[in-house]
């Protein structure tokens, strides 16, 4: 069997996807570990994350919940002296595996960051950006994809009439938003945000919790972020880590009022962290 | 610290940091006033009949007809001088064979002078060197030789063990009594309708080929031969320098290999320009053979390897100076690394990388030391582009250097060489302009 993943596998399994039941796991980490040089970040983790719904991960600065996030991406690639131990399943296959073909992999995990990060590009190459990796030329199947994009990033009202003006020159709510039409421009499974709202205002906050809400109807979605009320707000499953270490990992409702593990609750109630 | 201590310093810095740019502007006005005084009367000068005889007659410019006519005129003038010569000669062969010697070498002399103020004397045979064809075409030269007329210099070494002292003798001393005596009062009062100075602007200067090596003409085998440098050294050292910049920043792996390279490119941008030069002749020419003789191709690619390390250096600066989050973006979304640096890295890049560009081609066009041997010759035509690729060519920091030193008349173009620096520095300085521009549009594109 090949192991790699392929874009005509993604179809399939978009496909498949359709009949399948809610709660299928969509990437499952097996003893899971991730080192910076000798330091393990993330400890043996072992966690299921099922399709299409919201799964938050909260815990105190430094518990390694940003590097497992950005291990289903392997984005830590880009940090030198990285490797990784244990198991990420993903669509039946080791992402750490050999044969795994990095860039097809981001191209199905989408990934938005902690502050804006569009490119000094027009709008409209911003969203375009993605499609174009993926071989798309034709100008108009382009303009249709930035616009269905955009629009699913609640965005396309806002943009629409100066899409040729540079992306820098917009809030940034709105590049926070761009920045997540991009991500879904490429058609990814699932979206990976790490504290993407941590560099906004309160409105601009709103604006994407809103959006996350409406986007799990379509996308496996997980965040990492450090307001609580926002893990409690828009996800439907969360993951309390502490010092490397998944602590708790649980209805997002039953872990807030009722949590399993005194640490959790230390936490969560504000004693520590 | 005492708040009066710490306002007191505040102060001394801020006026030690005006003193150092009101220095450097002072220095910057010094430098530049004599160049451009100088080197604009290469262009805008009083030229005299002579300078529109040879624009006519060596490059087929300007009115005929008036010309002739103005030609009459000056004759006019001449006549009396040419006929005061005839009758001072008949004078000269009625004298006896001991009196007529004393004046022969002082006759000889005059004569001379006079070809050299006014240029060859009518029904004369006409002189084989293109130079002497001509009297002085600028009213400040005619004014000199026009002294040289009038007096003779000599050298008095009367007193043993001191310098020599010069001194000037009218010569009109020399011909008392005469026919030829009129002749030095007529010189200086006619020399007006004589010569009929006009002021010319000569901005052909920059387009006309030089003729009989500088003494009339202009400079443009060596502002092309300069452009076409310069343009090369480009040409091969931007691809190579971003390359290697990127290749630095994003894919060599951090190790003693990577440190050992970067410490050769900052010793490289070190090395004395001449070493580079024999380096050319050596390798580019000797060795490798680019072409069988001098070339404005081993010029290049001499000029290139000197500006290689510059590049390299500020490219790598500006590539390390775009936001990391660009690049996760773009790994994020699924760039591979090759395309990330070609869609976002470098387009971020290019404010800086083109910073050093500039750079570059100002210090490549200036640069005498590595075309001295690989590129240059004192005397060329334009070259036509193909011809860049095995034929050497004459360029503006090598042939200002060239006319200053080595050239045999060197006190008669001392026009050509400032109007060369003056080109030189209005070349580099537009080159500079060109690229100052794009960056900024490029910069105010990519901040939105």
């Amino acid at each position: 069997m090949n192991d790699d993943i392929t874009l005509r596998r993604f179809d399939q399994f978009a496909e498949h996807n359709d009949s399948a039941q809610e709660a299928e796991t969509h990437i499952e980490a097996r003893e899971f570990s991730l080192f910076y040089g000798n330091f393990e970040a993330v400890r043996k983790v072992s966690l299921q994350v099922p399709k299409r719904m919201v799964t938050a991960m909260i815990g105190p600065s430094g518990c390694g919940k940003s590097t497992l996030l950005r291990s289903i991406n392997r984005m830590n690639d880009l940090i030198p002296s990285t490797h990784a131990s244990g198991q990420m399943i993903f669509d039946g296959h080791n992402i750490y595996g050999r044969n795994i073909d990095v860039v097809t992999l981001r191209s199905r995990v989408g990934m938005v960051f902690q502050k804006p990060n569009v490119f000094p590009k027009s709008i409209f190459d911003n969203v375009a950006y993605g499609p174009r990796l993926q071989g798309v030329k034709n100008r108009q199947q382009l303009g249709e994809i930035v616009e269905t994009s955009l629009r699913q990033a609640a965005i396309w009202d806002e943009v629409k009439d100066r899409l040729n003006t540079n992306a820098l020159g917009m809030s940034g709510g709105q590049q926070q938003r761009l920045c997540i039409a991009r991500a879904l421009a490429i058609k990814p499974e699932i979206l990976l945000m790490d504290e993407p709202t941590s560099a906004l205002d309160p409105k601009a906050t709103a604006k994407i919790e809103d959006l996350i809400g409406e986007l799990r109807e379509a996308y496996t979605i997980i965040i990492v972020t450090h307001n609580m009320q926002q893990a409690a707000r828009v996800s439907d499953l969360t993951a309390f880590m502490y010092e490397g270490v998944l602590v708790e990992f649980g209805n997002t409702k039953q872990l807030f009022t009722n949590p399993d593990n005194p640490q959790t609750e230390n936490y969560i109630t504000g004693r520590f962290g | 610290m005492r708040l009066g201590t710490r306002k007191l310093l505040d102060k001394a810095f801020s006026g030690l940091g005006l003193m150092a740019i009101a220095l450097m502007a002072m220095a910057l006005v010094l430098i530049l006033t004599p160049i451009i005084w100088r080197g604009s009367k290469a262009y805008l000068f009083k030229g005299t009949i002579e300078h529109r005889r040879v624009m006519l007659e060596q490059f087929g410019r300007g009115d005929a007809k008036a010309f002739n006519r103005e030609t009459r005129q000056a004759a006019e003038a001449r006549a009396p001088v040419y006929r005061m010569l005839e009758e001072f000669e008949a004078e000269m062969k009625a004298m006896d064979r001991t009196v007529r010697r004393n004046y022969k070498d002082a006759y000889g002399e005059v004569e001379e002078a006079l070809h050299v103020l006014l240029g060859p004397r009518p029904g004369k045979r006409t002189p084989v060197l293109l130079r002497q064809q001509y009297g002085q075409t600028r009213w400040d030269r005619t004014m000199v030789k026009l002294h040289e007329v009038l007096y003779a210099t000599e050298w008095d070494y009367s007193t043993p063990g001191a310098m020599g002292v010069q001194i000037e003798k009218p010569r009109v001393d020399q011909f008392r009594g005469t026919r030829l005596e009129p002749l030095f009062d007529y010189l200086p009062a006619h020399i007006d309708e004589m010569m009929r100075p006009r002021t010319t602007f000569y901005w052909r200067f920059i387009t006309d080929t030089s003729k009989d090596s500088h003494i009339f003409g202009g400079i443009w085998p060596e502002v092309l031969g300069t452009i076409y440098l310069t343009l090369g050294a480009m040409l091969f050292a931007v691809p190579m320098g971003v390359i290697a910049a990127v290749y630095l920043c994003e894919y060599a792996k951090e190790g003693r290999i990577i440190s050992f390279l970067r410490i050769c490119i900052s010793t490289l941008a070190g090395v004395p320009s001449i070493v580079f030069g024999l380096f050319g002749l050596a390798f580019f020419l000797n060795t490798i053979h680019v072409s069988d003789s001098k070339s404005v191709l081993a010029g290049s690619l001499t000029l290139s390897l000197l500006v290689l390390p510059t590049i390299i250096r500020s490219s790598e600066e500006a590539i390390l100076a775009v936001p990391r989050s660009y690049k996760e973006a773009a790994f994020g979304l699924g760039a591979g690394r090759w395309r990330t640096v070609l869609t976002v890295i470098l387009p971020a890049a290019l404010p800086g990388i083109l910073t050093g560009i500039v750079i570059s081609m100002g210090r490549a066009a200036g640069e005498t030391a590595p075309i001295i041997f690989t590129a240059a010759v004192s005397v060329g035509m334009p070259l036509k582009l193909w011809e860049t690729m095995n034929q050497p060519t004459p360029a503006l920091p090598w042939n200002i250097y060239n006319l200053c030193t080595e050239h045999e008349a060197v006190d008669e173009i001392r026009h050509v060489q400032y109007g060369m620096v003056l080109t030189l520095v209005a070349l580099v300085l537009l080159l500079n302009l060109a690229a100052i521009t794009m960056r900024a549009r490029i910069a105010k594109k990519l901040r939105g």
